[in-house]
């Protein structure tokens, strides 16, 4: 029984890689704190701000369609989507359905890959039909 | 939940103390958001342009309005729950734990209520 190498020894809580699953697991958690604490925050501004008047609406909506507004547009949009594509996958799982190794890592990769198109569908959508200014 | 024998106390409720309730509610909210975030985005994009006037008139409408304070309950409701498990899995001291659990409340609760109202404000007509 000379093996090439030391059997591997179990559990090992410090000998672990990255694959697709715990990534998808990060991601729903830093995608779900980041809308919580930075997404929320924008959309409060935006409703007091319409509440306020006309003025603080302007302050808002010049920021909004600057670069910046932009990028973080689409950057919290990426979050929605990838956010709901782990969040879905999550009631399903709830069910007992989906652990099977082959199946959660293709259900894995599959919310990645939804998250990036619906964006660039989003976001193709509405450059199609108003443009960007 | 009986009262009688000390596994019908404890039976169901876990080391949280408080069963699923926290797991469900995650759920349900989950659900609900799923409608009403999909609702807002699309509503959006569907407006022909976001400027004061527009936003305005769209949440003077009762068919905005509603589904949008809706939306608030059911986002915040949310949040609240999910990034109190993120602070349970990180903050160990337990004091501290409470703390920001208390902070996460209030911080949910002010904007909630200040994004409430800012849509009944606009819905009553008074901007």
């Amino acid at each position: 029984m000379a093996s090439a190498r030391p059997r591997p020894l179990s559990p090992h809580l410090s000998i672990w890689r990255w694959r697709v699953h715990a990534i998808v697991s990060i991601t729903h958690r830093i995608t779900g704190n980041a809308m919580a604490f930075a997404a929320v925050p924008i959309f409060v501004w935006w409703l007091a701000a319409a509440a306020t008047g006309e003025e603080a609406y302007g302050t808002f909506y010049d920021l909004a369609r600057g670069p910046l507004g932009y990028i973080v547009a689409i950057g919290f949009t990426w979050s929605f989507f990838q956010h709901m594509g782990s969040g879905l996958r999550h009631l399903v799982m709830d069910t007992g359905a989906g652990y099977e190794i082959q199946t959660a890592r293709r259900s894995a990769t599959a919310v990645f890959v939804f998250g990036v198109v619906m964006t660039l569908l989003f976001w193709g959508a509405i450059y199609l039909t108003k443009g960007f200014e | 939940m009986g009262t009688g024998t000390q596994l019908g106390r404890v039976r169901g409720l876990g080391t949280a103390k408080s069963g699923t309730d926290h797991w469900w509610k995650q759920r349900i909210t989950a659900i609900s958001n799923l409608g009403l975030v999909l609702w807002f985005v699309i509503s959006l994009v569907r407006l022909p342009d976001l400027t004061y006037a527009t936003i305005v008139a769209w949440l003077q409408q009762p068919i905005a309005a509603v589904p949008l304070v809706l939306m608030i309950v059911s986002v915040f409701y949310h949040f609240r729950l999910g990034s109190q498990v993120l602070i349970e899995d990180y903050v160990h001291h337990e004091g501290n734990k409470v703390l920001a659990v208390l902070l996460l409340n209030f911080f949910a609760l002010a904007l909630g209520f200040t994004a409430v109202f800012s849509v009944l404000k606009i819905a009553f007509g008074a901007v």
